[in-house]
């Protein structure tokens, strides 16, 4: 479904990716692991054009996303829950929902989508018309998760969901990506939380220093001697 | 006593129905400064220009002056959007003082146009009301179709601007205009509408001041300080803060007219408007 191959980017005279290439398939659910600074959050940011590549090329579903505008890539099917959720804390959770579907093919499947996330996340309901900006870590990363999917995505990127968010939050909101999983969406996830993310996911990719270094199955790679070493510290 | 407080009265509705027409025009200048963190200093100059764009269609052109607001309406509101386009979009990453000149220009050269176009005397629709006498106050009957129709404005704005795709947006981008683009929503299409929003706003202003004042091409100077304080004094770019503003404002004018003389009411609002800048810099509802 969605492509990466030798992709290069970064900010000004930075350059945070060097030649990544990945792929995730529809119906997987896929993570890039990795620690502090080895380009996740960037490498999410490429796909959704909010940065420009130097270099390679991303493909969606077979078509590049090369000479499509930053607005437009959520109408070729992938949602962008970014870091740090990015709400909108003066907007209720109901207006963040709506912001969601914003895309004019959105608006008419709106009522049917928000009932979707409504069951998805009932705590939603119940604070349908607080401010984003009043409700706790969690409820702050469902409201982000229920925003994206109001576009009714093919593809969902999570860009470190657990972050900031207390250990019995953090199982929790990993327990909600397998459901998403479940309920058939196609995931791109990067996480730090390399223990909880590879229970979740079928497949992972490490990214360290803006290069792949290893990939494989979630299972392998739990098992694999220097991610043991290196990133879970057995 | 029992005429005295009739009076007061009078003062005290008469602010009111003032208030009304100094919250629409403060409306207008927010939206936009709270959505594109730009202040049009050439605010009343494009009301200025909605009031003339009326004059000239109802007047020398002879339409029915109900089409000629309409008619008016829509060129300031396209005016907003250009505005927004040739000279706002290519300052926008500038330093704010560089905006700040780049607006000021627009006034002079809107006023500069307007006397090339019309000349500097003073024009009207010659359109007399009369005003409403109940019991022993007397209304100016404009000043009760502004008021109302202001309200409707504000009204409309508040709508849009909460039950809408494009208004929710619109108050999104205000508060991250970063991941606008993850909604689908291209950030300077929303600016387009704002300004145009922004600039319609200023038309139907045009409108109401038109039955009320001669026109001239400096009348803008005379109502866009006013306009720019009470944006201040409610907190800029503060829409709720604002209308509060123009309410108050609008009491100290009209009361403090009736106790001294009207330009003492200006003086005592003036006052009252660095004292409250000496307590709450960031205005009456200003947030920071």
């Amino acid at each position: 479904m969605l492509a990466l191959s030798n992709v290069s980017a970064g900010y000004g005279s930075f350059q945070a990716l060097f030649g990544v290439s990945l792929e995730v398939k529809a119906g997987e659910s896929v993570a890039v692991i990795g620690p502090n600074g080895a380009g996740k959050t960037t490498l999410l940011r490429a796909i959704s054009k909010l940065i420009v590549l130097t270099a390679g090329e991303v493909t969606m579903e077979g078509r590049s996303l090369r000479r499509v505008a930053p607005h437009e890539v959520i109408a070729t099917g992938i949602a962008h829950v970014p870091e740090n959720r990015r709400l909108f804390p003066r907007l209720t959770v109901e207006e963040n929902l709506k912001m969601g579907a914003f895309l004019v093919s959105s608006r008419n499947r709106y009522a049917e989508r928000k009932k979707f996330v409504f069951n998805l996340f009932p705590r939603m309901e119940e604070r349908r018309n607080q401010l984003a900006g009043t409700l706790s870590g969690g409820e702050q990363q469902m409201c982000a998760i229920g925003r994206a999917l109001m576009s009714g995505p093919k593809l969902l990127l999570l860009d470190e969901p657990s972050a900031g968010l207390a250990p019995v939050i953090v199982q929790s909101i990993m327990q909600m990506v397998k459901r998403i999983c479940a309920e058939g969406y196609t995931v791109l996830i990067v996480e730090q939380n390399i223990r909880q993310v590879l229970k979740v996911v079928d497949r992972a990719y490490l990214l360290e220093t803006g290069r792949i270094k290893k990939s494989g199955a979630s299972a392998e790679l739990l098992a694999s001697d220097d991610i043991r070493k290196t990133y879970l510290g057995i | 006593m029992e005429i005295f407080d009739i009076f007061l009265l009078e003062a005290v509705l008469n602010g009111i129905l003032l208030g009304g027409l100094l919250a629409l025009l403060s409306l207008g200048l927010n939206l936009i400064f709270g959505v594109i963190d730009v202040v049009w200093i050439c605010y009343a100059e494009m009301i200025m220009i909605g009031m003339y764009a009326v004059y000239a269609l109802h007047v020398q052109q002879h339409w029915p002056l109900l089409a000629a607001m309409a008619a008016g309406i829509a060129i300031v509101a396209l005016l907003g959007a250009l505005m927004h386009q040739f000279v706002i979009r290519p300052v926008l990453s500038a330093e704010p003082i560089n905006q700040l000149l780049v607006t000021g220009g627009v006034l002079f050269f809107l006023q500069a146009a307007a006397t090339l176009a019309f000349g500097i005397e003073f024009k009207n629709l010659g359109v007399r009301l009369p005003p409403v006498v109940i019991g022993e106050m007397s209304f100016s009957f404009p000043r009760i179709i502004a008021f109302a129709m202001a309200l409707a404005g504000v009204a409309a704005t508040w709508l849009l601007l909460t039950r809408t795709y494009i208004g929710t947006a619109i108050r999104a981008i205000s508060q991250d205009r970063g991941i606008m683009p993850l909604m689908g929503v291209n950030p300077g299409r929303v600016f387009v509408v704002t300004s145009a929003l922004g600039g319609s706003l200023a038309g139907l202003s045009a409108c109401l001041l038109v039955l009320q004042y001669d026109i001239h091409p400096a009348i803008g100077l005379s109502f866009g300080p006013i306009t720019f304080l009470i944006c201040v004094l409610g907190g800029l770019g503060n829409m709720l803060g604002g209308l509060v503003a123009a309410f108050i404002f609008a009491q100290f004018i009209s009361v403090g007219g009736f106790f001294f003389a009207i330009e003492w009411g200006y003086v005592i609002a003036f006052v009252f408007f660095i004292a409250v800048m000496f307590w709450r810099p960031q205005g009456i509802l200003g947030g920071k």
